[in-house]
């Protein structure tokens, strides 16, 4: 079987001679999570990014459903992405529209901004949000505004957001480094039934180690640019961390 | 070297600052005296303000169909040429904010605004009566474009300041840029636009009181006139019905800022 997504040779360099991605290739199968683990400024979320091309490869390729999206052009790119589900750390929200505002951006990419712009959606995209708001527990908080919600319905919103997309791809960028623990283990533990459930991809950056072997199917390990370890949860080991995060001194 | 003893100051003196204040008295001294402004000709001045002032009571409401037709005229062309400045004002606006367009449409759009704002109404009142006429046109057209300059130069630096977080979350579901502006831009910064719009249309309301007198219509050609004609009663029944419109207008904002919640 053939990967869903697949990075070959992916570099990037944001000055010319310095690449903060040297070279990275890797395969992602259609189900389970992906954690992403390594240091800060490594380049975790700038290999998410290139991935959808908020940030601009310099060279590399990257296959989604057998299209390299590095070539494609804006108009491509857009109905690429709309396929392409994102959380983000902060979450990202448009604080001062509704909770119900918010999901329904994730069918921009369908809807002609005219009709977007007058809220005119199919009946099938509200059906839907609502159906998505029940699964994350917000039912009741379809017309509050965003910035009235606390930090982790504000992530269950922005999953919702991702899952309206109908995606065959979630990336998730530090997506529970703004929240507390038990909540973060209630957001991954939501990811992974809706990966689950619906046999898409999902990538996610973390730096809670514990998490990633958690709820994690597979460990990448990055430093410098680079990744140093690809594996099952169980296979690592402290040497693989201190080889990712460098010295030895926090893991006592 | 450490200096010791009785060689330290505290605050020692500034020579050059010294000279600096001495030279600008003494040029205020002499711009005073070029200008006549003397003691006696202050006192001259009173007294005559004084008859003035005492010429301008009672108000004279008498001639109130001239005064309601130049207010009302006044007003239309306030409240035209506020929504006509930010109707053009939002998508210049849109162009001219670095963040979210390239240079070559962002300097243009601000070179724009730069002209638009670069003469005070008046002066761009008279430039428009030359070129369409006297009457209201003028005035409309005067304002506009003061509103454009200014409305622009506001709304685009709101627009830079926006959560660009936003906005990538937006880019990222594949949205094309107009719904990126409609969801991701112009709810972050809705709710000061309406309070520039009110706080420009609060300054074109006292400015359209004011091109008539280039005959740019509205009251001020009624206010000059009656200058003119040292109709000093009927001038302060204008003036007074300026100020009272003035604060109507001033009501009428801060209601519109509840209603928008700004």
């Amino acid at each position: 079987m053939s990967a869903a997504l697949s990075v070959r040779g992916l570099v990037k360099e944001y000055v010319p001679g310095k690449p903060v991605l040297r070279g990275i290739d890797l395969d992602f199968e259609a189900r389970g999570i992906s954690a992403v683990i390594g240091p800060s400024g490594t380049g975790k979320s700038t290999l998410i990014r290139c991935i959808n091309r908020l940030v601009e490869p310099t060279a590399g390729q990257v296959i989604f459903e057998g299209r390299d999206l590095v070539k494609l052009s804006r108009a491509e790119l857009r109905s690429a992405r709309r396929r392409i589900g994102m959380v983000f750390q902060e979450y990202n929200l448009v604080e001062r529209l509704s909770v119900m505002e918010n999901l329904l951006c994730g069918r921009l990419g369908y809807v002609s901004p005219l009709k977007a712009w007058l809220r005119r959606y199919p009946g099938g995209d509200i059906a839907r949000a609502f159906e998505l708001l029940d699964i994350v527990g917000l039912g009741d908080f379809a017309q509050a505004r965003a910035d009235s919600l606390s930090g982790g319905q504000r992530q269950r919103v922005g999953i919702a957001r991702a899952m309206m997309q109908e995606p065959r791809l979630l990336l998730a960028d530090e997506p529970t480094s703004s929240l507390d623990p038990k909540t973060s283990v209630e957001i991954m533990g939501l990811m992974q039934t809706l990966a689950q459930a619906h046999g898409f991809p999902v990538i996610v950056n973390i730096h809670n180690v514990e998490l990633a072997r958690r709820f994690a199917d597979r460990i990448v390990g990055m430093t410098g640019g680079g990744v140093v370890y690809d594996g099952t949860p169980e296979r690592i080991t402290e040497q693989h961390l201190k080889e990712i995060y460098g010295g030895e001194d926090w893991l006592e | 070297m450490a200096r010791t003893g009785s060689n330290r100051s505290a605050f020692p003196p500034d020579w050059w600052a010294r000279g600096a204040w001495l030279l600008l008295l003494a040029y205020l001294l002499y711009a005073a005296s070029h200008l006549e402004l003397t003691p006696a000709r202050f006192a001259a001045g009173l007294e005559h303000g004084a008859k003035f002032l005492a010429r301008l009571f009672p108000p004279d409401f008498r001639r109130w169909e001239l005064l309601v037709k130049g207010m009302v005229e006044s007003l239309q062309i306030a409240v035209v040429a506020s929504a006509l400045g930010s109707l053009l004002s939002l998508p210049l606006a849109l162009l001219a904010a670095r963040n979210l367009m390239p240079v070559w449409a962002s300097w243009p759009a601000r070179a724009v605004m730069v002209v638009c704002r670069s003469f005070h109404p008046v002066i761009v009142a008279i430039l428009f009566v030359k070129a369409v006429g006297f009457g209201a046109l003028a005035g409309i057209l005067a304002l506009t474009v003061a509103s454009v300059g200014f409305l622009g130069k506001l709304m685009t630096e709101a627009i830079e300041e926006i959560s660009l977080k936003q906005v990538e979350a937006v880019r990222a579901t594949g949205a094309p840029f107009a719904s990126v502006v409609t969801y991701a831009v112009l709810p972050q910064v809705f709710s000061r636009f309406v309070g520039f719009v009110s706080y420009e249309t609060d300054a074109n309301l006292r400015n359209s009181t004011m091109v008539g007198i280039v005959g740019a219509g509205g009251i001020g050609g009624t206010l000059f006139a009656a200058f003119q004609r040292f109709d000093y009663d009927f001038v302060c029944a204008i003036v007074l019905t300026i100020i009272a419109l003035i604060m109507a207008g001033e009501v009428l904002t801060v209601q519109v800022k509840k209603v928008f919640r700004a």
